[in-house]
């Protein structure tokens, strides 16, 4: 019995990625058909032609998402050495605030800072989507963090302060190395949180930054199955990357996982 | 004596000038973003948008979407796909948890965590291309000759319970819940309810007695984040819903992408309640939580 649910749970599991694959390479796919009536490269063609937007949604995308996650690098690690290591009057306060916006979707808190956005000239623009992505995505390095230094030893530091290693020593030689495995596994993530955003970028972007979700959701929409098909392969290539490189470090437990129900 | 104390001060002070210094950049961002976005929201949905000619605050958006049949139907719908989107990702998670228990192979367990990192709206498209009424379960069931035309086979996608909606999520959180119950068994070791069973306990007094209270505080903040999530999804719904009734977030970015500036506080309105839904019960669940570890102590 158990072995059947195995069986059942790998055939849900793959089982979607079926259509995608045979749709993005059919030509001429019409009902009652199960199998495609013939095959043709159109899509892939259309994927990789450099003047069809693909590669530059692509690299937008790719950049979009390295920059927001050196971003939340940069606020969130000593965010989450201060809730991890500290205690500190008003922790729960900020502790709160601070991983707040996993819970609350972030259209609905978005759309009032919009029209500042407007204002100060940051709409249409990649730095604008950056900014608006720092919300979905900072508490997602915060909390990663706090768990990683709720569990470190800071003796290592004080030992090394003793014999004379300054503060950024103390940062580069003893701290960066001890976290780093965390600094991965949240950078991966927040890599993917950014990745997959749709709708602060469609916001902000106002249709003058394409993003590859955005691409695909046009493509979708219209009713282009074979590209649609195409564009979900390449979109879905980095989140199993990230899985492979970080499967390990997932457990009920982790905070990892906490965040992954919003991905 | 003195000045131990005073060394003592020095170095609390010291710390929680640490602590500002570290958590000062992360917290200048959030204020600005989700408390500022909150605050200007409430500000905008009373009314008060000086860019559409409005400078007055009143409560005219809130009773205006109350009124309006379209928000209280995509109220009903969104709780409606939430709850079913939740109940359904802790059955399936709970009951795909035990049957893969105790196998260590890793094979099985990466597969099963799969759909944790592909995008929704990945998914959405595969759903669509198997569930719409030309979508390839329809194709097989004509070729087994259970339906003769694609409108024999019921709407899954733009239908009024959204179910097209609920497979892509369902999908994506059956493994969150089943890890977050995987990690739970493991904890507690190998066969707790099996133990029970040798005492003399009744299947069902298994479940109750052990398996649930087991279960239930690391399921229910997992539920938590699936139902918060579900209820602000977005891109998913507007891809496979209906128009109308629609998912609130759908609804709040129709209002507020509208050409007529006045619908805006409406939008605003929309969005706010959304918000503030969402906190209250993750305010709620805290004191819950709270309240009940108090209790155990």
């Amino acid at each position: 019995m158990t072995r059947a649910a195995i069986v059942l749970i790998v055939v849900a599991v793959t089982g979607p990625a079926l259509p995608l694959v045979v749709w993005s390479v059919s030509h001429g796919w019409w009902f009652p058909s199960v199998l495609p009536d013939g095959f043709s490269l159109r899509a892939w063609n259309y994927v990789f032609q450099s003047d069809a937007g693909v590669f530059t949604a692509l690299f937008t995308s790719l950049g979009i998402a390295v920059a927001v996650t050196l971003i939340t690098m940069l606020l969130g690690v000593p965010a989450g050495r201060a809730l991890g290591m500290h205690s500190f009057p008003g922790r729960r306060a900020a502790e709160f605030l601070l991983l707040a916006p996993i819970i609350v979707p972030g259209l609905a808190v978005f759309m009032g800072v919009h029209i500042f956005f407007i204002r100060i000239g940051l709409v249409d623009t990649a730095l604008g989507v950056i900014i608006a992505q720092l919300l979905p995505c900072l508490p997602y390095m915060t909390v990663i963090m706090s768990g990683v230094f709720a569990n470190y030893e800071r003796e290592a530091e004080q030992q090394a302060r003793c014999l004379g290693a300054r503060s950024f020593q103390v940062f580069l030689h003893i701290t960066l190395p001890a976290i780093m495995p965390g600094i991965v596994t949240g950078g991966l993530f927040v890599f993917l949180v950014s990745w997959s955003q749709y709708v602060l970028t469609l916001l902000v972007g106002g249709g003058r930054v394409i993003t590859l979700p955005l691409l695909l959701f046009s493509f979708a929409q219209s009713g282009d199955h074979a590209i649609a098909a195409a564009l979900s392969l390449v979109f879905v290539l980095p989140a199993i990357v990230v899985l492979v490189v970080t499967s390990r470090y997932i457990s009920g437990t982790s905070p990892a996982l906490g965040g992954m129900g919003r991905i | 004596m003195e000045g131990t104390r005073t060394a003592a001060v020095r170095g609390i002070t010291r710390q929680r000038l640490t602590v500002l210094l570290l958590l000062t950049p992360a917290l200048v961002v959030v204020l600005l973003l989700f408390t500022g976005g909150l605050a200007l929201g409430i500000i905008q949905s009373f009314g008060y948008l000086p860019a559409a000619g409005l400078t007055t605050f009143t409560l005219d958006a809130y009773r205006k979407i109350f009124a309006m049949p379209g928000f209280v139907r995509s109220a009903a719908f969104t709780l409606f796909v939430s709850v079913c989107t939740t109940m359904l990702s802790v059955v399936f998670g709970i009951g795909t948890a035990f049957a893969l228990r105790g196998r260590t192979g890793r094979a099985a367990t990466f597969v099963y965590q799969i759909p944790l990192t592909v995008p929704h709206l990945v998914v959405a498209v595969a759903v669509m291309m198997l569930v719409s009424q030309s979508g390839l379960t329809s194709r097989v069931l004509f070729q087994l000759g259970l339906i003769g035309e694609p409108a024999d086979f019921p709407a899954l996608l733009y239908d009024p319970y959204g179910v097209g909606i609920i497979l892509v999520y369902v999908w994506k959180q059956i493994p969150f819940i089943g890890l977050i119950t995987l990690s739970v068994l493991q904890s507690v070791g190998e066969n707790y309810e099996g133990l029970s069973r040798t005492l003399g306990a009744s299947r069902w007094q298994t479940v109750r007695h052990v398996l649930i209270p087991l279960l239930l505080p690391a399921i229910v903040p997992g539920s938590i984040i699936i139902f918060a999530f579900v209820f602000g999804s977005f891109e998913v719904p507007l891809l496979l819903g209906k128009s109308y009734p629609s998912m609130l977030s759908v609804l709040a970015y129709r209002l507020y992408i509208d050409v007529d500036l006045t619908m805006r506080p409406e939008a605003m309105a929309t969005s706010v309640l959304i918000a503030l839904f969402v906190l209250a019960l993750t305010v709620l669940y805290r004191f819950a939580a709270d309240l009940l570890q108090r209790r155990r102590l």
